[in-house]
């Protein structure tokens, strides 16, 4: 078990710089998740912290060590990788107990750890089978057994989960979160799945251009996301950012937006009062989750329905707003297209965003 | 088909039934037209002739043919034969050195081809260009090069290094190398090819995986690497056999199966009792054993492949 620390990373091939001072850290046991679209530098990032490539500027330390000029082996790490990465020529049993073999571990210790580890993922049953006789889950379980057996300081997951269908993900998604809970270890995860990050991990960080974006709690990320490109990154249906403007008030941070139908007010919008001093009268971005509309006849925002797509436990309202395509998530009522509604806004759920920076408002 | 019988047998549709059966039965008979003259030259050129050597190695056939049978008199003769015994051991020598080393150096040659190095696509093109020769030119080059009054021993000696002894070629106990040699050299990018193009196909996060529980890389290729070459090899021990099973243009403008037939070949030893002494029946024979041989290696293979093809791989 150890702690985590990337500090001012740089990486770059010729001029291409893919990562641009990333810090992160993070504590004993927690479960880092690196978050972005492809080519946001998070697998490169893991795959220097792997040791598999090497860092061009700033340091690595897993457990107080400076690890930047280690070799994979000495970092006393595993990895699980997107395709698995089980040798296939070997059985199971002879796949996880490869690495204890190398380290020169006696062969009655390696058959009790893989015996232990095989109980631990259910795959008792699968020992003596080639990969090519396992399904895509069960070789999930060989890769991350053979990554359990080492004991390492920190797992290091692969986008372990692409290349799974959608429901065995959830399983094994499940079975993730309790094998961290289970063994304790410092876990980082590379995933472009939200909500993957919003599920499994303690630390999410948000990447995207070779930049940490936002690095937090989940629950942090998703109520307060530090930019709008987190904002429309995490959760899904993604945050509405309406453009709007921040009303000259009375003491009360109050946002107005326009839609076809009126002017929508939402009076109590979380801002300091110095942030609302210096913008008062001036343009902001509004951002609300979708779940944060309410169907209300009192409500202040005015309403034209586009479109309704009732999903079962929710129906999503779409409609217009400050010249943009706005979702609302509300319980199931009935909708009718082009009727006019009337919805509130849980405004202290409201983030605003700089028009100029798009990076938010306190 | 089915569609053309159904159409037909609608009542409406009865005048057209005589051009649509007439450009159905020429659908089915023009790949059979196109087809059938290479298939009777094949079945004539090969199966036909292999199966008239197979009547001639059991005839009394000296320097004509004679159509009688005298059972297995002829392969007794073989095998009574001092040449045909070289022929044999050379065989086996000539097969077993030329596959192990070919095979060693090209499984050499890609795995340091592979490690992403710079203008890897010409190297590739400059070790599997000898494969574009015949082995006829690979012959002859040879010829020069490994000869004494001309080739390496000569320049090396003119260079000052006066005792410099490479006189390989013209020793019956060493002839049989300088085969080796020109077929090594001939063979090994062709074997680098295939065993290549098997290591571009291993996913590279298998590697890592390796490298991050700590094995060496002498040990990544040979627990994890080598092991998933198995086609690869397989592939190439097939064809290079065959080719060492046939090869005959090469000792023939090498060494002509000399000196004092020390570099004699089964395919070599054929031709000379066939065409040149007059012993057509022994000749015929030796063409059998031959035969047998090669299909003793390439059935197995045929057959690993075909039954792999119908499991769907």
């Amino acid at each position: 078990m150890a702690t985590l620390d990337i500090n001012r990373v740089r990486k770059a091939y010729g001029n291409l710089e893919v990562l641009k001072e990333v810090n992160i850290s993070v504590g004993d046991g927690e479960f880092l998740v690196l978050l972005g679209p492809s080519g946001c530098g998070k697998s490169t990032l893991l795959n220097i912290i792997a040791g598999l490539e090497d860092i061009t500027g700033g340091e690595v330390l897993i457990g107080n060590r400076v690890v930047n000029d280690l070799p994979p082996k000495d970092r006393d790490i595993a990895m699980v990788f997107q395709s698995y990465a089980l040798y296939p020529t070997m059985t199971v049993r002879q796949n996880i107990e490869f690495g204890m073999k190398i380290r020169g571990i006696p062969a009655e210790e390696r058959a009790k750890a893989t015996n232990a580890a095989a109980e631990m993922l259910q795959m008792t049953g699968l020992l003596d089978r080639k990969p090519s006789q396992l399904s895509g889950g069960q070789r999930q379980r060989v890769a991350m057994g053979r990554a359990i057996v080492r004991h390492p300081d920190l797992f290091l997951f692969d986008e372990p989960l692409s290349n799974l269908d959608a429901k065995l993900r959830v399983d094994m998604r499940t079975e993730i979160k309790r094998l961290h809970q289970r063994l304790g270890t410092t876990i980082v995860y590379v995933t472009h799945d939200q909500i993957e990050a919003m599920t499994l991990a303690t630390k999410v960080a948000v990447m995207k251009g070779g930049v940490v974006q936002h690095f937090g709690p989940p629950q942090e990320v998703y109520d307060r996301p530090a930019n709008t490109y987190v904002a429309r990154f995490v959760g899904s249906p993604a945050m509405n950012i309406i453009p709007g403007r921040l009303l000259a008030s009375d003491g009360v941070p109050t946002v107005a937006f326009d839609t076809p139908q009126g002017e929508a007010v939402v009076r109590g919008v979380p801002l300091s009062a110095e942030t609302a001093h210096r913008f008062a009268g001036r343009d902001v971005l509004v951002g609300i989750r979708p779940e944060h509309f309410g169907l209300d006849p009192c409500g202040t925002v005015p309403v034209g329905v586009d479109v309704v797509e009732p999903t079962g436990p929710d129906t999503l309202i779409v409609f217009a707003a400050g010249g943009t395509e706005v979702v609302a998530r509300l319980e199931p009522f009935d909708a009718q297209v082009g009727r006019q509604e009337r919805f509130s806004v849980k405004a202290e759920k409201v983030v605003l965003f700089d028009p100029a920076t798009e990076t938010r408002l306190d | 088909m089915t569609d053309i019988s159904q159409s037909a047998a609608v009542p409406g549709t009865a005048p057209q039934r005589p051009a649509a059966t007439l450009s159905a039965r020429l659908a089915r008979w023009l790949p059979r037209l196109v087809m059938a003259p290479s298939f009777l030259v094949v079945l004539i050129g090969v199966y036909l002739f292999i199966a008239w050597t197979l009547w001639i190695s059991l005839s009394s056939s000296a320097m004509l043919p004679r159509y009688d049978f005298v059972g297995l008199e002829q392969y007794v003769r073989l095998w009574n034969t001092p040449r045909w015994h070289t022929a044999v051991i050379n065989l086996f020598l000539f097969t077993g050195l030329f596959l192990g080393v070919t095979i060693a150096l090209g499984l050499l040659m890609a795995i340091l081809l592979d490690q992403n190095i710079r203008a890897e696509g010409v190297l590739r093109t400059v070790y599997l260009y000898p494969m574009a020769l015949s082995f006829i030119v690979t012959g002859t080059a040879w010829k020069w090069v490994l000869n004494p009054e001309l080739g390496v021993e000569k320049v090396v000696q003119s260079w000052g290094w006066d005792t410099f002894a490479f006189d390989w070629i013209t020793r019956p106990e060493t002839a049989i190398y300088c085969v080796v040699i020109a077929a090594v050299w001939q063979s090994t990018g062709f074997a680098m090819a295939i065993f290549l193009a098997g290591l571009r196909g291993i996913d590279s996060s298998i590697i890592k995986a390796a490298q991050i529980e700590g094995a060496s890389l002498p040990r990544i290729y040979a627990s994890i690497i080598v092991p998933l070459l198995r086609p690869a090899f397989l592939s190439v021990i097939v064809l290079l056999s065959y080719i060492s099973i046939k090869s005959f243009d090469l000792v023939l403008a090498l060494t002509n199966a000399g000196p004092g037939g020390s570099t004699e070949m089964p395919s070599t030893f054929m031709f000379a009792y066939t065409f040149q002494r007059n012993q057509m029946g022994v000749g015929a024979a030796s063409a059998i054993m031959m035969l047998m041989t090669v299909a003793a290696i390439i059935i197995p293979y045929l057959y690993s492949e075909l039954r792999e093809d119908t499991h769907g791989h």
